[in-house]
């Protein structure tokens, strides 16, 4: 099991390299940094001088990948491959574009992201396994079919008719909690309770009809029928059986994204303006800040791999019959 | 001057596909039963008319050229689409005004005909000009024209249905009377009443729309006083692009990548799965963005290689198409590796093996046919999917150019208009109508795919 977790953990080494070594490749090499120089500091009338100046000041007037005018180790350290790629694998996220510490930045907006990935996740999964197991008791009736034909229903609106009617019911005409911002600490669940309602909902239709299918597998299955002619009542046979089995692929499904929460959601938190880091994300993109979508382009795969390991980890727990070698 | 931009090119290069496809379909038995099986579903039919409508929009709005200028030379890149409604696309208001207004939506000082200025609201230029008395006529009007739109879309209706009604007569050799009983009592082999019926309403709203907005703005006008009505027909050409394109770009890799790895196994598959894992490691969204942030790089200090504002927007579309393509063919890429691994030891790939047909042969001859069902699936599923994607990309600023008309554009300017007094929501409105007819077509006609091709499904009902 150690030897294995070992191992998996070596093989992101290389997907790793192959991340970074991408984003080296779009950020430097399909653009110099003289052209993002001139894109950052407008188009018209920009001197040389000037661009040579915004190098200086982000770093990126060393060469690409091999310095010859320096001596040493230095003629691989003193570049921009080295200063801007090579650091990622130390969790050292440098400085962004207008100068402020990154990883400092993440740290300190992991938190308001989480308290709305976490609950979004926990209660969404509660709600969508009780319609789901709702759905399955009534299989092959009209409820049935119309609960399906809902599901895609709610799945064909798009998130953003969710979070803005959200934020028109709720916030304008109803004027129950404020629409967006936020304040650390225990004042905090004001804004959040909206952010999560409103991600729960918009994750109804896509979950209970995923759900929906791996019970409807899960009771066709013979351990269903051994249980039924024993005569336990179709209540136990759904609790007691369907849903425990049922759980196995929606668990090692979780924890796969599990770590991703971290990243937080882009769209709920720009729109009700939490400081987490899914807006810390959109607001780099907006101001063009490369160095934070380099960042983040490296975190979020550093955890999705985690993710996968996760999952690997997570079958052997609850799956006995999952060996890992 | 026909002006051919590169999505239009591909889109109509996968129509041609689509069109071959249809033909060999045409032949092959074992091809035509699981799409029999497709269109006898009546949910499947309806959502099929719906996309079909779209489809054909998108077509015309997808054929581009520029019009001869009044005084000689060129004016703007339009499409047929444009030429066709072109009074829905020149009457413009100078601002936001609601569905069937007569007056403008904010005030301003309007000079009276005796020299003095008052604040109020304007008349629009366009919306019920006709009318004298506005207060007084428009609702009468308004039911006039709806009126006989509808009787106009009855009768074309009628038409339709008593054609249909013969064919199906002649082709069962039944008397028409007898036929119209079958279609209405749904004894028909496929599910005629659900194709009829949808074909009327899709009908009757055309004519309203078209005998109405002759007249008025029927989705209002938008802040620069566009219409639209004509915004959101115009970003239906967007949302199927984005859709389908996407995954044409996809495609060859997937299929090529995929069908290696799992036929050569070793190395090969070693350095696909390397591949699609690193990949698939980067958010989407964030590779999204990194890419589309170095196109715009790239466009701001290259303006050059861009003739007109069209073009440019044209590729950044292209673009995009391609990057969600990247990002979305590991999935298919890896199903199909899991497929061929177990193909490969199927007794008729061994028996062409030991024939000694050539590597490429086996692939092509007897492993692909065999696993288009579940690019067929992908395909379809996915559509809905990118068609939304599009919507929240547009809102970071990392989808279709803002000179292109997409909902998601439409979303992103009407969004702030919400906090205004009294509410601007027609835009939104708009957008969500057309998004929602749309994804949830496709994913109705995405279920009916799935269930009629998925092998698993089929044995579980039959």
């Amino acid at each position: 099991m150690i030897a294995y977790i070992i191992r998996r953990t070596l093989y992101a080494v290389p997907i790793l390299i192959g991340v970074n070594l991408l984003t080296f490749f779009l950020f430097f090499v399909v653009n110099s940094p003289d052209d993002m120089a001139r894109m950052h500091l407008g188009m018209k009338r920009v001197t040389p001088a000037a661009v040579e100046q915004w190098k200086h000041a982000h770093g990126y007037d060393q060469p690409l990948l091999w310095n010859a005018a320096a001596g040493g180790a230095a003629k691989l350290t003193d570049t921009i491959f080295y200063a801007k790629s090579v650091r990622l694998f130390m969790f050292d996220f440098g400085r962004s574009d207008e100068g402020r510490d990154i990883g400092y930045d993440i740290r300190q907006r992991m938190w308001p992201s989480l308290a709305i990935a976490i609950p979004t996740l926990l209660i969404g999964l509660l709600v969508n396994i009780t319609f789901a197991m709702l759905i399955a008791f009534f299989r092959g009736t009209a409820f049935d079919l119309a609960a399906v034909v809902l599901c895609v229903m709610m799945m064909s609106v798009s998130t953003l008719f969710y979070i803005i009617g959200g934020q028109f019911l709720i916030g304008k005409i109803f004027d129950l909690v404020p629409i967006s911002g936020y304040l650390p600490g225990i004042e905090a669940w004001k804004f959040l309770i909206l952010p999560v309602a409103v991600g729960i909902v918009s994750g109804i239709g896509m979950g209970t009809r995923w759900y929906r299918t791996i019970f409807l597998e899960e009771l066709g299955k013979d351990y269903i029928r051994t249980a039924r002619a024993k005569g336990l009542s179709e209540r136990l046979v759904l609790f007691r059986h369907a849903l425990r089995n049922a759980l196995v692929p929606i668990l090692t499904g979780i924890v796969a994204v599990l770590p991703l929460l971290f990243m937080g959601s882009l769209l709920l938190e720009s729109f009700f303006g939490i400081p987490g880091l899914g807006s810390y994300t959109i607001d780099a993109i907006n101001s063009q800040d490369f160095a934070i979508v380099r960042a983040m382009v490296f975190l979020g795969s550093a955890l999705y791999i985690i993710g996968l390991l996760l999952t690997d980890i997570s079958y052997t727990v609850v799956d006995p019959r999952v060996r890992l070698r | 001057m026909p002006v051919v931009l590169w999505t239009d090119a591909l889109l109509y290069l996968l129509v041609l596909m689509v069109l071959v496809y249809a033909l060999r379909v045409r032949r092959r038995e074992h091809l035509r039963a699981p799409w029999r099986r497709v269109m006898q579903s009546p949910l499947a039919v309806g959502a099929a008319v719906v996309l079909g409508v779209y489809v054909l929009i998108a077509l015309a709005d997808s054929l581009h050229f520029r019009p001869m200028a009044k005084g000689g030379g060129h004016g703007e890149v339009i499409s047929v689409f444009d030429y066709l409604v072109t009074p829905l696309r020149t009457r413009t208001e100078k601002t936001y005004s609601a569905p069937f207004a007569t007056h403008l939506y904010a005030k301003e000082i309007i000079e009276l005909g005796d020299g003095r200025e008052v604040r109020g609201y304007p008349r629009l230029v366009y919306g019920g000009a006709h009318l004298n008395e506005p207060q007084a006529q428009r609702a009468w009007d308004i039911l006039r024209t709806s009126l006989r739109a509808l009787v106009e879309a009855a009768l074309v209706s009628l038409m339709l249905s008593l054609l249909v009604l013969t064919i199906l007569a002649r082709r069962s050799g039944t008397t028409l009377r007898e036929s119209l009983r079958r279609v209405l009592g749904g004894r028909t082999r496929g599910p005629w009443r659900t194709f009829l019926g949808t074909t009327a309403l899709l009908i009757a709203l055309l004519f309203l729309l078209v005998e109405l907005s002759a007249d008025y703005h029927v989705l209002g006008t938008d802040k620069v006083g566009q219409d639209v009505l004509y915004e959101a027909i115009k970003s239906i050409r967007t949302g199927l692009i984005i859709g389908t394109l996407s995954t044409l770009v996809m495609l060859p890799f997937a299929i090529i990548l995929g069908v290696a790895a799992g036929y050569f196994r070793g190395w090969v598959d070693d350095i696909v799965q390397y591949l699609y894992t690193t990949l698939n490691s980067i958010p989407s969204v964030l590779l999204i963005a990194a890419v589309i942030l170095m196109i715009q790089v790239y466009m701001a200090n290259h303006p050059e290689s861009f003739s007109s504002v069209t073009q440019r927007a044209d590729l950044r579309l292209l673009f995009l198409c391609i990057v969600l393509g990247i990002t979305s063919w590991t999935n298919l890429c890896r199903l199909l590796r899991g497929e061929v691994l177990k193909l490969r030891e199927v007794d008729y790939v061994q028996a062409a093996a030991a024939f000694g047909v050539r590597h490429g042969n086996i692939m092509l001859r007897h492993l692909v046919p065999n696993v288009m069902h579940i690019v067929l699936i992908m395909v379809v599923l996915d559509f809905s999917g990118l068609v939304l994607a599009e919507a929240v990309l547009s809102y970071i600023n990392i989808g279709v150019d803002p000179s292109t008309s997409s909902w998601g554009n439409m979303i992103n300017s009407a969004r702030l208009e919400l906090a205004r007094e009294p509410v601007v929501w027609w835009s939104l409105a708009a957008a969500f109508v057309f998004m929602f007819a749309l994804v949830l077509a496709a994913n109705l006609f995405a279920d009916a795919v799935r269930d009629a091709f998925d092998p698993r499904l089929r044995r579980e009902t039959a």
